[in-house]
């Protein structure tokens, strides 16, 4: 650089520098155009659909779920739409201060706090969130004008759940609440998560869950064009949603309430079934509960309430609580003894008022027995000495044999979720549920109680009415179910759930006679004289009451013992004689006896079924029933 | 000339005079060309765009008139206001979005370091001209302190990008008097191989928690995010990866004028201003971008053409410098909007929405056409 330079010099470098520089530049625009080429010719196809992903969303739409109507046609369960104002925790920086802001403009209570984290807790971050359900016109006018405020927030029309009947049949139909993560797991599984792409809610219990697949619907798609924002701009193709079928139930509801009523506020089951179909036409568990309170996602309050209330409203009695049958037991086990030859109807024994058998004495009720007992008079008298008899004569496996096809033991198959087998006791069954050799070995004086539906045995309410109505059905049996027939959203089409029988029991046409004469008997001149004293039908029955010996399940509380100590009672019945239309097997927890407090219940049903005759109140106890049984 | 006579024909003779053809026709094809874009890109600012195409056109004949010799001697004056303007923004300057480039100037507010970037290279070229046929090491050194300066304040501000165009804007003017390619070269290995190690180890200097001395975090963040933008898809990434998908999307002959999805979906961030090439890239494909490319090719040849014939040694140097400024305007530009470059606020040339920058880029194409009309015979 120190060496002179001529002006001549100076120029020619300077324009060497520029070529310099003009390759320079052609480097980097020939880096600039191998990008392009790169960007837009070579990764085009991905590009192309990147911005196509970018553009398009799949907006689910979702579907209205099916109704539920009864036999008759009564609306159980509908939908309606309403206003929701829902938060999106990802969008929103501070959920606190959001909240309290939005609590400003619109009624946002402690317990809508409350619901909103424990629903929180189940959803995924970028899913909205419902703060309040149900606004009035007016808040979400208040809202609108509010909204640029609160990102995140919006205000969307739903359709919710509604069970107009409230507590009535709520067993029946469950509810239906949002979707969990073991919901979304279960959904998953099932290879379904598609069509539950926008849904919130699905069936938890009853007919809703357990028909979950005929209510939900198929899912339909919106494609959208929607900007950076996120917002839809126009819609480019819908597929619309095919809503849900509907389900018609073989329940009667207003039977269902009638049968409610009578319980008043007395906790027990009733299952009355139609013999020629196996469908349902009441099936109660008391206390019941309002399936409303689901629908929006339960207050903790109300969810303490039911879930520690000592009365276990949640527990579905007539398909999960298993008790032993007492004196119910007594028809069927006539019946084994006729049909294995056992015992003629005409044939008496002599009854002392007790029965010795291994060194122990079985007692009956009455004081000197009922003298010559034949078969008509053991059923009519509920005399146990005679069936202690027949049962060693049976012998458990004889038992066991003749109780397991009538369905005694096994679940039946009803068509909701939750069912017990209840047990059905006999030598291997001991096997299976004991450890230690000497429990599990069958000793005969087991047997004898067996015979009075005392000892191991267990059963559903809904298997004893199923039974039932297999005698009232001469041993054709139906599956008992819920729901008569699927109606298609889209053809109209009625798909029936339960056209033919399971099983038909040959039974020797005399030998049912014989057995429904006897329950006929019962309530003409037996232990259930007086609750049907003067009914315009003829109704077989038999009364039962069950010793509790144990309190499984139930907590112990010193003013709650002595009542819960009492003794279940029982009853079952069919009506009427001639090609009979219901059965129905009822329990009252800690009743007393069966023709004091079961009975009436069973007389208000048949008078409500057969007659048309509405009751005043709950079915009164009858003190001065309490005869021997 | 008989001023008294009206001739309409020596009228428009004489007011076109200034002009350069090339470079005007170049000029109105950009503008133009801009015109288009802001119609799919931002409808409503058609008419100020119209407005400004107008007033750069202005700047443009009014500093064609104007002779070099007068241009040059307002350097010093331009300068050292500048510097004094910058040193203002230290001390008294308005804060924002963490950065210290406003200055308040009774009802308006100024960015002095816009002024800069023509103050820069204009000073520069006056220095060196006064120091003719003496221009040794000691010159340079000289030289760099005037850059070094207004740089650092620029720096500290701080803005990168700015501090980048006004040290190129510099650089290319002590790089056209003749710094001896012992002192380039050693530069640009330690630029190419920090290019290199950056490639290679960017992972790690990315950690958050990793300090980078001398800059700050967004500008770290800038540089990582080109590395990586999936790492920050939602944030400062985002621009990067809708304006490629943009870009690439668009395919050989883009999706149609006024048919970017990207564009108008409002994918593309501020697609009106630094990011008007992604809206060019989505609608007229790699056939828009190489036409855009031309333009640019063109005037740069035209630019070198006024500067290897310029008559003294400070138009030489303030035309090469000139016609640098607007390579590394666009370069710079397209780089980040395509993702080879950081994002830095650099416009395109012409074709990004704004007043400031535009007037920037007209005055240095009537400085090119000044020095054009007045070369020596």
């Amino acid at each position: 650089m120190s060496e002179f330079r001529t002006p001549e010099q100076e120029t020619s470098r300077f324009r060497a520098r520029l070529l310099v520089a003009a390759a320079f530049i052609l480097v980097c625009f020939g880096l600039l155009v191998a990008r392009f080429v790169y960007l837009q010719v070579v990764r085009y196809d991905y590009y192309h659909t990147r911005a196509e992903d970018n553009r398009i969303a799949l907006a689910p739409v979702v579907p209205n779920r099916g109704t539920i109507v009864d036999r008759n046609g009564v609306v159980l369960a509908r939908n309606y739409a309403a206003y929701t104002l829902e938060i999106t925790p990802s969008k929103v920086p501070d959920l606190e201060a959001t909240i309290t802001a939005l609590g400003e403009i619109i009624d946002i209570q402690a317990k809508d706090r409350r619901r909103m984290k424990k629903l929180l807790e189940e959803s995924k971050n970028f899913e909205s969130v419902p703060i309040r359900n149900r606004l009035s016109d007016e808040e979400v006018a208040r809202f609108v004008a509010q909204r640029y405020r609160f990102p995140g927030v919006e205000v969307q029309a739903r359709l919710f759940r509604d069970y107009p009947l409230g507590a009535t049949g709520s067993h029946i139909l469950g509810y239906l609440g949002r979707i969990n993560e073991r919901d979304q797991q279960k959904i998953e599984e099932r290879g379904n998560e598609a069509n539950y792409r926008g849904s919130n809610f699905i069936g938890k219990s009853g007919v809703e869950q357990s028909y979950e697949n005929e209510l939900h619907g198929v899912t339909g798609f919106e494609q959208v064009e929607v900007d950076a924002g996120g917002r839809a701009v126009r819609l480019l193709n819908r597929t619309a949603a095919t809503p849900g079928n509907n389900l018609t139930l073989t329940i009667d509801s207003e039977l269902q309430r009638v049968v409610e009523d009578a319980f008043g506020d007395r906790r027990g089951a009733l299952v009355a079934i139609e013999p020629s179909t196996g469908g349902i036409l009441a099936l109660v568990s008391m206390p019941t509960y309002d399936p409303n309170l689901f629908v929006d996602g339960i207050a903790s309050s109300d969810w303490k309430a039911l879930n520690e209330s000592l009365d276990h409203p949640l527990i579905n009695r007539a398909i999960y609580s298993a008790y032993p049958p007492g004196s119910t037991f007594k028809p069927f086990m006539a019946l084994a003894a006729l049909e294995a030859g056992k015992r003629t109807a005409g044939q008496a024994i002599a009854d002392p008022g007790f029965f010795n058998f291994g060194g122990h004495q079985f007692r009956d009720d009455k004081k000197g027995g009922h003298g010559m007992v034949d078969m008509y008079k053991s059923i009519v008298q509920s005399c146990d000495t005679y069936y202690y008899m027949l049962a060693n004569d049976l012998g458990i496996e004889g038992i066991a044999r003749f109780m397991g096809q009538l369905g005694f033991g096994h679940r039946t198959g009803v068509d909701i979720e939750g069912e017990a087998e209840g047990i059905l006791p006999s030598p291997e069954w001991k096997k299976r549920r004991f450890r230690r050799p000497e429990q599990q070995k069958w000793y005969a004086g087991e047997t004898i109680s067996i015979g009075i539906g005392q000892g191991y045995n267990a059963y559903t309410p809904i298997q004893l009415a199923q039974a039932t109505a297999a005698i009232a059905n001469d041993g054709v049996m139906f599956r008992p179910h819920l729901v008569k027939y699927v109606t298609s959203s889209v053809t109209g089409a009625q798909r029936a759930i339960e056209p033919r029988p399971i099983r038909e029991l040959a039974f020797k046409p005399a030998h049912l006679q014989t057995i429904k004469q006897a329950m006929l008997g019962v309530n003409r001149e037996g232990t259930g004289a007086k609750a049907f004293r003067g009914a315009p039908y003829e109704a077989a029955g038999k009364t039962g009451t069950a010793q509790v010996f144990s309190l499984k399940g139930a907590e112990y509380r010193a003013s709650a013992i002595h009542e819960r100590l009492r003794d279940h009672a029982l009853f079952i019945a069919f009506a009427p004689m001639e090609k009979p239309t219901i059965a129905l097997a009822v329990l009252v927890e800690n009743g007393g006896f069966g023709a004091t407090s079961a009975a009436p219940i069973a007389r208000l049903v048949l008078d409500y079924y057969l007659a048309g005759k509405r009751p005043a109140g709950p079915a009164a106890d009858d003190p001065e029933a309490a005869e021997a049984e | 000339m008989d001023e008294r006579r009206f001739d309409p024909r020596l009228m428009v003779k004489r007011l076109l005079a200034p002009i350069d053809p090339p470079l005007f026709f170049i000029q109105m094809g950009l503008l133009g060309f801009a015109l288009v874009m802001m119609m799919s890109a931002s409808p409503e600012r058609v008419d100020s765009q119209l407005v400004n195409s107008g007033v750069a056109i202005l700047v443009t004949w009014v500093a064609a008139r104007m002779p070099s010799q007068r241009l040059l001697a307002l350097a010093v004056p331009l300068y050292l206001l500048g510097v004094a303007l910058l040193v203002g923004v230290a001390l008294f300057g308005e804060v924002s979005k963490g950065a210290r480039r406003w200055l308040h100037v009774g009802v308006t507010r100024i960015q002095p370091s816009e002024l800069l970037k023509i103050a820069m290279p204009l000073m520069l070229a006056w220095y060196f001209q006064q120091r003719e046929g003496m221009i040794r090491l000691r010159e340079f050194l000289v030289a760099g302190m005037l850059l070094a300066v207004p740089l650092g304040l620029i720096a500290a501000q701080p803005d990168l990008g700015t501090a980048v165009l006004v040290a190129a804007a510099g650089f290319y003017v002590i790089f056209f008097a003749g710094l001896s390619w012992k002192l380039i070269l050693p530069f640009a290995l330690v630029g190419v191989a920090g290019l290199a190690a950056i490639v290679a180890y960017g992972d790690q200097w990315c950690q958050p928690g990793v300090d980078w001395y001398g800059l700050r975090e967004y500008q770290k963040h800038r540089v990582c995010t080109l590395l990586d933008p999936t790492s920050d898809p939602l944030g400062k990434g985002f621009h990067i990866i809708q304006s490629t998908i943009a870009i690439g999307s668009g395919g050989i002959f883009g999706k149609g004028w006024l048919s970017g999805t990207q564009t108008h979906l409002a994918f593309i961030p501020e697609r009106h201003t630094d990011f008007i090439f992604a809206v060019l890239g989505e609608e007229f494909g790699l056939a828009g971008a190489i036409v855009l490319l031309c333009l640019y090719l063109a005037l740069i040849v035209r630019g070198f053409a006024i500067a290897a014939r310029a008559p003294t040694l400070a138009t030489r140097l303030l035309a090469g410098a000139v016609t640098m400024i607007f390579f590394t305007y666009a370069f710079v530009n397209m780089g980040m909007v395509s993702g080879i470059l950081p994002v830095v606020g650099v416009p395109l040339p012409f074709m990004s929405y704004g007043g400031t920058a535009l007037v920037t880029l007209s005055l240095g194409i009537g400085i090119l056409m000044s020095i054009q009309r007045h070369r020596a015979p």
